[in-house]
């Protein structure tokens, strides 16, 4: 996976040594084992401690409070339920939604976003006038807050005089209510999501685009192969790795998405934007039932590990043994 | 296809179309960002009887008020200190932990570097309640530190994966050289090897940096106080309190986009390829 240019990475190493594993113990262990060891402990410890503590403590207490009743309020939980959060959980209508919104959002994403993405990845590819600038402009969204988007977009498609509305307006069309109403509010906070980050799947198609060799296409091209044939039999396998890596970035940023939801609508009308991240922050900081929101923190963990563990196993394997190694040997 | 017609004209045409698709994209983002900008010299009549046009008249209030407040101020350095620190913190701490794994071969070490590793995995939100009660039980809670510890801990990973990853390709016979010169581990590290792979440094500052810049939920539970609220939360709490005044928050939230857009015009070449990295490697 690692073909991709390293950006800065000093260039005039050999790629032997990129690729040698670490070397069995350097500077430390010649001197005395002991010492070696102290050296690795000095190092390692900072970042252990903050991991641990600030870490993996925490997401291992959700796990523990995620079997209590308990309101997060005068010192540790006493009221053991056993898995009964979870019971409750799973029969509650508004988190079952959660997981169906997901399921939509990322299902937009894969199907409207990335494509979208990797096509203007391949225009930009061109020989295009400005193509440095527009990379630049479509990227800009994407390190903009997601407060600062949320805001901008509360205004722009509010249902009332929004900029949207007033472009509908010019078209002769009804304005939308959109994130008012249940059944539009879905697609408008699609759009958002759009908006804020198509240009970061389209800068890691420009990526792996250009860690095709030029041969590859010129050859199809020399062979007779149309436009279309290039991209369906020669640019798009080679750029498999890459795309799946944006699916996997783009699904795990939607099982975990918050920010966006939490200021635009908190998850209305009534319920029908709600996610996951969402449901949890309103029981456990509106409505003190800090066992019942653990839970959902666990199944957001679950999800999330279950996903990436299946991913890896089951998709990207493919790619260390296949793809990629050819494309190293050819750089 | 195109092989009959003549090359010059199709080409031309080809041109011409590939031209106006990225032209209406760049409509998509930029008019957004526009109508922001513009919206913010108007007042909240205007937008709506005037919402494409330039402003007539011109209304700098809106911004000549954000940028007379104090609290947009205190909003701004409380983003800078709490980027800076976080940033310094993650990258210190990284930097260290990455050279051990590395340069130094012992038992465990792929484990605990799995550990980081699946940290890239988890974001705030699945520790967020666990960690509200940590930081309230050491008194954290409107506190810098409550965000900036958190903040680093959760950078760690990402900056981990990208380091080891340079530092692994630094050739072992430096580190030999410098180990015959006399040269401990430390003296390695701090001298040679932050020194050679200072653009991976740059590159992880400036990933840590936006993530900090733009971070919501943390800031969210742990600032009560006004006086230590970010920008994202301001922002937030800024529309809360002005809703039906449209054109100003326009205005605020251009204001508080200028740091980080112009932040984007100097560090992005360092940020782009941080990114296609991380992604690459996560």
């Amino acid at each position: 996976m690692e073909t991709t240019t390293e950006p800065g990475a000093p260039s005039r190493l050999p790629a032997a040594a990129a690729g040698r594993k670490a070397r069995p113990a350097s500077a430390g262990a010649r001197g005395g084992r002991l010492r070696g060891l102290v050296t690795i402990a000095l190092f390692l410890l900072p970042g252990l401690v903050l991991f641990c503590l600030l870490v993996v403590a925490p997401i291992l207490v959700a796990f523990y409070t995620s079997t209590f009743k308990w309101s997060g309020l005068g010192g540790p939980p006493t009221e053991f339920v056993g898995l009964d959060n979870f019971t409750r959980l799973f029969a509650n209508e508004v988190f079952l939604g959660d997981l169906w919104h997901g399921a939509v959002l990322i299902a937009l994403s894969v199907v409207v976003q990335l494509p979208l993405a990797l096509g203007i990845a391949l225009l930009l590819n061109q020989r295009l006038r400005g193509r440095a600038f527009y990379r630049l402009v479509f990227f800009a969204p994407y390190i903009l807050s997601e407060a600062i988007t949320a805001v901008l977009f509360t205004m722009i498609l509010s249902p009332d005089q929004g900029l949207a509305n007033q472009i509908l307006g010019i078209f002769g069309l009804d304005g939308l209510e959109w994130f008012a109403d249940q059944s539009t509010v879905l697609v408008a906070l699609f759009l958002v999501m759009t908006w804020k980050y198509f240009g970061f799947h389209m800068i890691i198609y420009l990526a792996g685009r250009q860690g095709i060799p030029k041969e590859l296409t010129e050859a199809a091209q020399i062979d007779g192969a149309s436009g279309w044939k290039v991209f369906r039999f020669v640019t798009l396998p080679l750029l498999g790795p890459t795309i799946r890596i944006s699916i996997f970035l783009s699904i795990i940023g939607a099982i975990q998405l918050f920010d966006l939801v939490w200021i635009i609508t908190e998850g209305g009308p009534t319920h029908s934007s709600e996610t996951m991240a969402v449901t949890m922050f309103e029981f456990g900081f509106n409505r003190f039932q800090v066992g019942y929101a653990s839970a959902i923190s666990v199944v957001m963990f679950l999800i999330s590990l279950v996903f990436a563990l299946a991913y890896q196993r089951f998709v990207l394997r493919r790619d260390l043994e296949g793809a990629t190694t050819v494309m190293r040997d050819q750089r | 296809m195109n092989g009959r017609a003549n090359p010059v004209i199709s080409g031309r045409l080809r041109g011409l179309s590939l031209h106006l698709v990225v032209l209406v994209i760049a409509a998509f983002v930029v008019v957004p960002l526009l109508y922001g900008v513009l919206g913010g010299f108007k007042d909240t009549g205007q937008l709506s009887t005037n919402p494409f046009g330039l402003p007539s008249p011109w209304v700098p209030e809106n911004y000549t008020d954000v940028i007379m407040s104090a609290s947009f101020w205190r909003q701004l350095g409380n983003s800078t200190f709490i980027a800076i620190a976080t940033t310094v913190i993650v990258v210190g701490v990284s930097a260290m932990a990455a050279f051990v794994f590395a340069r130094f071969a012992f038992r465990g070490r792929e484990f605990l570097f799995t550990l980081f590793a699946a940290g890239l995995m988890f974001p705030f939100a699945v520790a967020i309640l666990p960690l509200f009660v940590l930081l309230r039980t050491f008194g954290l809670l409107d506190n810098p530190f409550g965000v900036i510890l958190p903040q680093a801990a959760f950078g760690l990973p990402m900056t981990i994966v990208i380091l080891r990853g340079f530092f692994r390709a630094i050739p072992g016979e430096l580190e030999e050289a410098a180990t015959l010169d006399g040269c401990g581990a430390f003296g390695f590290f701090w001298r040679i090897l932050l020194p050679m792979a200072r653009p991976a440094i740059a590159t992880v500052s400036v990933l840590a940096v936006v993530a900090s810049w733009n971070n919501f939920m943390l800031p969210l539970v742990v600032f009560n106080d006004p006086n230590w609220w970010t920008i994202p939360l301001g922002v937030q709490r800024f529309q809360g309190q002005h809703a039906s005044e449209t054109a100003r928050i326009l205005a605020y939230i251009v204001l508080a986009m200028i740091p980080a857009l112009g932040f984007y015009a100097v560090a992005e070449r360092h940020l782009i390829g941080g990114l296609t990295a991380g992604a690459m490697k996560g």
